[in-house]
C-alpha cells in the first residue's frame, strides 16, 4: 500500500513528513496541492483537513493531518527500520518529545514568522514587517544559544543518536538559511553549525531535496 | 522512584502537568518555583529548564521539560494506573496524537495570548490590550468551529474517551471560562458540553484545589 501525502513540495510541514518517510524507506505518492489557487481551502480538501493545511497523509483508509503527529505514527510503525529515531525506552522517547515540544513552540513559531513576512507576504503584495521580523530574529539568537548549549553537551538533541527532534529541524532551517538569508544565525553558532551540516547532508534528506529542486 | 514537579501555582503550563498527575494517581512532590523572585531564571532552574520556563520535571536520573512531552511521559510509563490517557491501538493512537497537535499548534497560541491578555496582565496589575484579544478570539472561534464538527461525531477529541488530547486544554479553559471570551465555548453546543464534561473531573478539581 502506497501512502498519498497531499501537499507540495515546497511546503515545510510537508518536507518533515517526507524526510521521514525517506528515512524509513515508506513508500509513498506526493499529490501536488495548488495553494496558490487555495485549492486547500475548498470543500473537498477541508473534508481532509478541516484547518485548510497541508500535509495530509493518506495510507489505504487511514487518514493523518499534522505533521508532528505524522512523523511520531511512522517512526513508531517503522521503529524496527530504526531503532534510534524515536528512543528505544520509553525515558529516551519522552527526551525526543521533549525537544519535539521545544522545535515547535521555542524554534518553529519564530521561524514561521520569518518565513512568512519576507517570502510569502511579499508574494502575495503587501509589505514585510520589518520590525516583526527583527524582533523574531532577536528571539530566535536567544533559542540558537541555547541550543549552542545543548549541542555542546550532547551530539544531538536528543542525545547522542540522529532522532525525529533534529528531523523536526531540516525544513524550516533550510528556509531560514536559504531564501530567507539569515544563515549566519547558524553559521556564528559552532555546535549548531557542525549539526547543521551533518543532519542536512543526511541522504534521506538529500532525496528531499532532490524532488524540492526539481519539482513544482 | 520519586517524583518531584517544579513550577508555579497559577502557571498553565504547570496545571497541564498536575492534571495528569492527578489523573494517574501518582504521588509526587510540588516544589514551588518563585517566579515573582525571577527564581524561574536562576542558574539552578536553567539547568532544569534552559528556557527559563515552568514546569520542570524529574524522575530519579530523568529530567524533563516541556508541559506537553511531560504528560506524554507519564502517560505512555503509567499506562496501567489511574485513567487511561493513551490508547494502545497505533492508528487510534494516531489519530489522538493528531488532536494533541491541534490543541498546541493552533488551541494554544489563540487562547494563551487571551489567558496573557484578560487573566494574567490583570494579576500583574497591567492594562488588556483590547485589539489583541480581538483578534485572538477570531483566531479561537475558528478552532472552535473545527472541534464544533469534530465533537459531534466523536465524544472526546482524541476519540470516544477523555485522554491527552482534552487534557491538554484544562488550563487554558479553565481560565476562559472566567473571562467573556466563555461565551466563544457557550455558543457551540458540543464544544459547550465537552468543557462542562472534562473541567469537571474530579481529578482535575484536586490538581487545581491541591
Amino acid at each position: 500500500m502506497v501512502a498519498k501525502v497531499y501537499g507540495p513540495i515546497r511546503s515545510a510541514c510537508s518536507q518533515r513528513v517526507l524526510a521521514c518517510f525517506f528515512e524509513f524507506g515508506v513508500d509513498f505518492e506526493l499529490i501536488h496541492v495548488d495553494l496558490d489557487s487555495q485549492e486547500h481551502k475548498q470543500p473537498d480538501f477541508l473534508q481532509k483537513q478541516p484547518f485548510g493545511q497541508v500535509p495530509v497523509v493518506e495510507d489505504g483508509d487511514f487518514r493523518l493531518f499534522e505533521s508532528r503527529a505524522i512523523i511520531r505514527y511512522y517512526a513508531t510503525k517503522y521503529s524496527g527500520k530504526n531503532r534510534n529515531l524515536y528512543g528505544t525506552t520509553l525515558e529516551e522517547k519522552a527526551i525526543v518529545d521533549q525537544w519535539l515540544e521545544v522545535e515547535a513552540h521555542h524554534f518553529n513559531d519564530m521561524v514561521y514568522n520569518i518565513v512568512v513576512q519576507k517570502l510569502i507576504i511579499p508574494k502575495m503584495g503587501g509589505k514585510t514587517d520589518f520590525d516583526l521580523v527583527q524582533s523574531c530574529v532577536k528571539k530566535l539568537e536567544q533559542v540558537l544559544d541555547i541550543y549552542e548549549q545543548r549541542l555542546s553537551k550532547t551530539r544531538y538533541l536528543a542525545g547522542e543518536w540522529f532522532t525525529l527532534a533534529d528531523l523536526s529541524h531540516l525544513p524550516g532551517t533550510r528556509y531560514l538559511m536559504n531564501e530567507c538569508g539569515l544563515d549566519h544565525l547558524v553559521r556564528e553558532r559552532k555546535k549548531v553549525n557542525m549539526w547543521w551540516d551533518d543532519i542536512s547532508t543526511r541522504p534521506a534528506w538529500e532525496k528531499v531535496m532532490e524532488l524540492f529542486n526539481g519539482g513544482k | 522512584m520519586a517524583i518531584k514537579l517544579y513550577g508555579a501555582p497559577a502557571s498553565n503550563a504547570t496545571l497541564r502537568a498536575k492534571a495528569c498527575l492527578a489523573e494517574k494517581g501518582i504521588e509526587y512532590e510540588f516544589v514551588h518555583v518563585d517566579m515573582s523572585k525571577q527564581e524561574h531564571k536562576s542558574p539552578e532552574f536553567l539547568s532544569r529548564n534552559p528556557f527559563g520556563q515552568v514546569p520542570a520535571f524529574e524522575e530519579g536520573d530523568l529530567k524533563l521539560f516541556e508541559s506537553r512531552a511531560i504528560t506524554q511521559y507519564l502517560a505512555h510509563t503509567y499506562a496501567d494506573k489511574g485513567s487511561d490517557l493513551i490508547i494502545k491501538d497505533p492508528k487510534k493512537m494516531a489519530i489522538l496524537a493528531v488532536w494533541i497537535e491541534v490543541e498546541s499548534q493552533k488551541f494554544e497560541p489563540a487562547s494563551s495570548k487571551l489567558v496573557w491578555e484578560l487573566v494574567y496582565k490583570a494579576m500583574f496589575g497591567m492594562t488588556t490590550d483590547e485589539a489583541v484579544v480581538e483578534g485572538n478570539e477570531k483566531k479561537l472561534e475558528q478552532v472552535l468551529d473545527v472541534y464544533e464538527s469534530r465533537l459531534s461525531q466523536s465524544k472526546y477529541l482524541g476519540g470516544e474517551s477523555f485522554t491527552l488530547a482534552d487534557l491538554h486544554h484544562l488550563p487554558n479553559m479553565k481560565y476562559l471560562v472566567g473571562t467573556k471570551t466563555k461565551r466563544l465555548f457557550d455558543a457551540r453546543p458540543h464544544v459547550s458540553a465537552w468543557a462542562a464534561d472534562i473541567l469537571s473531573r474530579p481529578a482535575w478539581v484536586k490538581a487545581t484545589t491541591a
